[in-house]
């Protein structure tokens, strides 16, 4: 359970964290400047837990993983977007940041609502407003690297043919 | 059967492959820089495996280089220290990594290419595959060699007529971007072809792949033709030839070129769509086009420069992977010649690439555009990231010849980016001014 903290559409990497932070690839220390100039407030404020919830084409821009590390870092428990871009998207996965796309969820999600995420089914219940949404679920290979916590640790233990088995 | 990146993914599975599919698939090569590949070590550790085959590996310094910073000198050691301990044959630090990448002859048609650039749809313009992913796939890519795709859908966007004097591929791919959007081709392919693409010269074709990224796309491709052949044969060092044997880089000896190999001669296969099902075909008329700007603060803000002529700039930045190019150098030098920039402007040019800074220097464009009161840098990324080299101050605007304006990319996030093609930009420093190339290249 967490507060959801809103974000509009087309939220750029450079939004997420601006490139001149990206001289170090310390979770905590990005961290600390995530989306410092859309919502200066959130690096100070956000609680482990929380959620961040996006527009359409959440992560547009560059292929810099330091976006969702940054996110991640900040203790943000899942990224909820109407849809992500698609550099970010396989970012989010690959170093294990849940995201889950659901414009319904958007929609019904306002600044500050307490809302509870269950990754594995993909439902989204906003505690606020008692409303319940379904995410679209995710591919069967996404699950399998999800599951083992991302791509690396997913390789530590498998052949990289083993996501198409 | 199929569009162009179904094409590609096919040969490369050797079976069919169909949009919607999810592949795993052999990668030609695997691009990273100084930005980036810090990241993809650390991952590369955390995996624990060798490298699948350090051939493949392509390691890049441009982004924050020279270092501006300690931070930045550490990412440089720190790659440099992997490279030696890795031996890896092939890093670079001659330029932006896309133009690199095409210059050294890495860009093949029919090949796989990711980095983790977000402009490494780039190589569509060979008839490649080239996309951008994060550092944590180019370590998965480092030691395996392969990569997962979705096959994506295309959108095929068709281009009939020629362009007016002083209206570029810049002005047409802008254009482009205001139709469909920042999110209007996300997951998508878009292949780019008609009679306005046939006609074009490499240097242009380079724009509409490389600004497929500012539209969402997966990749952007243009089918390999005659254009690209003789682009292999006279620009890249192995002469475009088809080579049994890895070929050295001439007097610079530093590393063995990539060309050669049995590999290399199924790379010329002209790869073309055939009967392909399109999601969506856009058909374009380039014929009536005027100069476009890309305002601030988004890419798919375009309007015709006449809705924002005479708007006052403080920088203008001639550099990227976009349009830094020798031919791009030298319509800004043509439209400069004898002339000198508003002396209140800040003009900088960045040359994409040393090779292109040389022959600019070689054939005097370097001293027209010194004489007429540009600042000409050092090759690479430039002030594009917002690092070095031409940062922005609260409350500026720059006319750019980047890619992409979002909010603070330069420095300041109270600083304006407006994006347009090298002849725009010259325009725009004669007077200070957002100024239509053409009345400029009418008085000469």
């Amino acid at each position: 359970m967490g507060k959801a903290w809103t974000f509009g559409e087309n939220m750029n990497t450079d939004e997420i964290i601006p490139g001149r932070f990206n001289i170090t690839i310390d979770p905590k220390e990005l961290a600390k400047n995530v989306f410092c100039e859309v919502k200066p407030e959130f690096a100070k404020s956000v609680q482990p837990g929380d959620v961040v919830v996006g527009g359409p084409n959440f992560g547009c821009g560059s292929s810099r993983e330091h976006a969702p590390i940054a996110i991640k870092g900040a203790g943000v428990q899942c990224v909820i977007a109407a849809s992500f871009a698609r550099i970010f998207f396989r970012n989010a996965i690959n170093i294990g940041l849940p995201i889950l796309e659901c414009p319904e969820a958007v929609a019904g999600i306002r600044e500050g609502d307490e809302v509870e995420v269950d990754l594995s089914s993909g439902q989204i219940r906003n505690l606020t407003t008692g409303a319940v949404f379904q995410a679209r679920p995710l591919p069967d290979f996404v699950l399998k690297i999800a599951a083992a916590g991302g791509i690396v640790n997913f390789l530590k233990e498998h052949d990289i043919q083993e996501l198409m088995a | 059967m199929g569009t162009l990146v179904e094409e590609i993914f096919s040969r490369k599975a050797g079976r069919r492959v169909q949009a919607g599919e999810i592949v795993l698939l052999d990668v030609d090569y695997i691009m990273s820089h100084d930005n980036t590949t810090p990241l993809a070590i650390k991952a590369f550790r955390e995996i624990g495996k060798p490298i699948y085959d350090k051939n493949r590996i392509v390691l890049h310094l441009d982004h924050a280089y020279p270092a501006p910073n300690v931070m930045a000198a550490e990412n440089h050691r720190k790659i440099i220290d992997f490279v030696k301990e890795q031996e890896l044959p092939h890093l670079f630090m001659q330029g932006v990594c896309h133009q690199v990448m095409l210059e050294e002859g890495f860009v093949t048609p029919g090949a796989i290419i990711i980095g983790a650039d977000s402009h490494s749809n780039t190589y569509g313009v060979m008839g490649a595959f080239g996309a951008g992913l994060g550092s944590t796939e180019i370590a998965v890519a480092w030691v395996t060699g392969k990569c997962w795709f979705k096959v994506p859908e295309t959108i095929r966007i068709e281009l009939h007529g020629q362009t007016q004097p002083g209206v570029y591929a810049k002005d047409v791919m802008i254009h482009i971007a205001g139709l469909l959007g920042m999110d209007g081709a996300t997951y998508r392919s878009v292949e780019f072809g008609g009679e306005y693409i046939e006609n074009l010269p490499m240097h242009e074709r380079i724009i509409f792949p490389n600004m497929s990224t500012e539209i969402g796309a997966k990749c952007g491709l243009i089918a390999a033709d005659q254009v690209t052949i003789d682009y292999l044969e006279n620009e890249t060092p192995a002469g475009g030839q088809p080579s049994p044997q890895p070929l050295s880089r001439g007097e610079r000896g530093q590393v063995p070129s990539p060309l050669g190999g049995e590999r290399r001669v199924r790379d010329f296969e002209l790869l073309r769509p055939v009967n392909p099902r399109y999601e969506r075909v856009l058909e374009i008329d380039v014929s009536t086009l005027t100069p476009q700007v890309a305002c601030h603060p988004d890419v798919d803000n375009v309007k015709p420069l006449e809705q924002v002529e005479g708007l006052e700039v403080h920088e203008v930045y001639i550099g990227t992977c976009t349009n830094a190019r020798y031919e791009d150098l030298e319509i800004v030098a043509n439209m400069l010649k004898g002339k000198r920039v508003n002396p209140l402007v800040r003009v900088i040019v960045t040359p994409a690439s040393q090779r292109i800074y040389k022959k600019a220097l070689q054939n005097g464009l370097i001293e027209i555009l010194m004489d007429a009161g540009c600042t000409v840098t050092g090759t690479g990324c430039g002030a594009c990231i917002g690092r070095h080299g031409g940062i922005l101050a609260p409350g500026e605007r720059a006319l750019t010849t980047m890619n992409r304006n979002f909010v603070g990319r330069m420095g300041s996030p109270l600083a304006e980016i407006y994006l347009a093609s090298p002849a725009t930009a010259a325009a725009t420093a004669l007077t200070g001014r957002i100024t239509d190339p053409r009345k400029m290249q009418k008085s000469e």
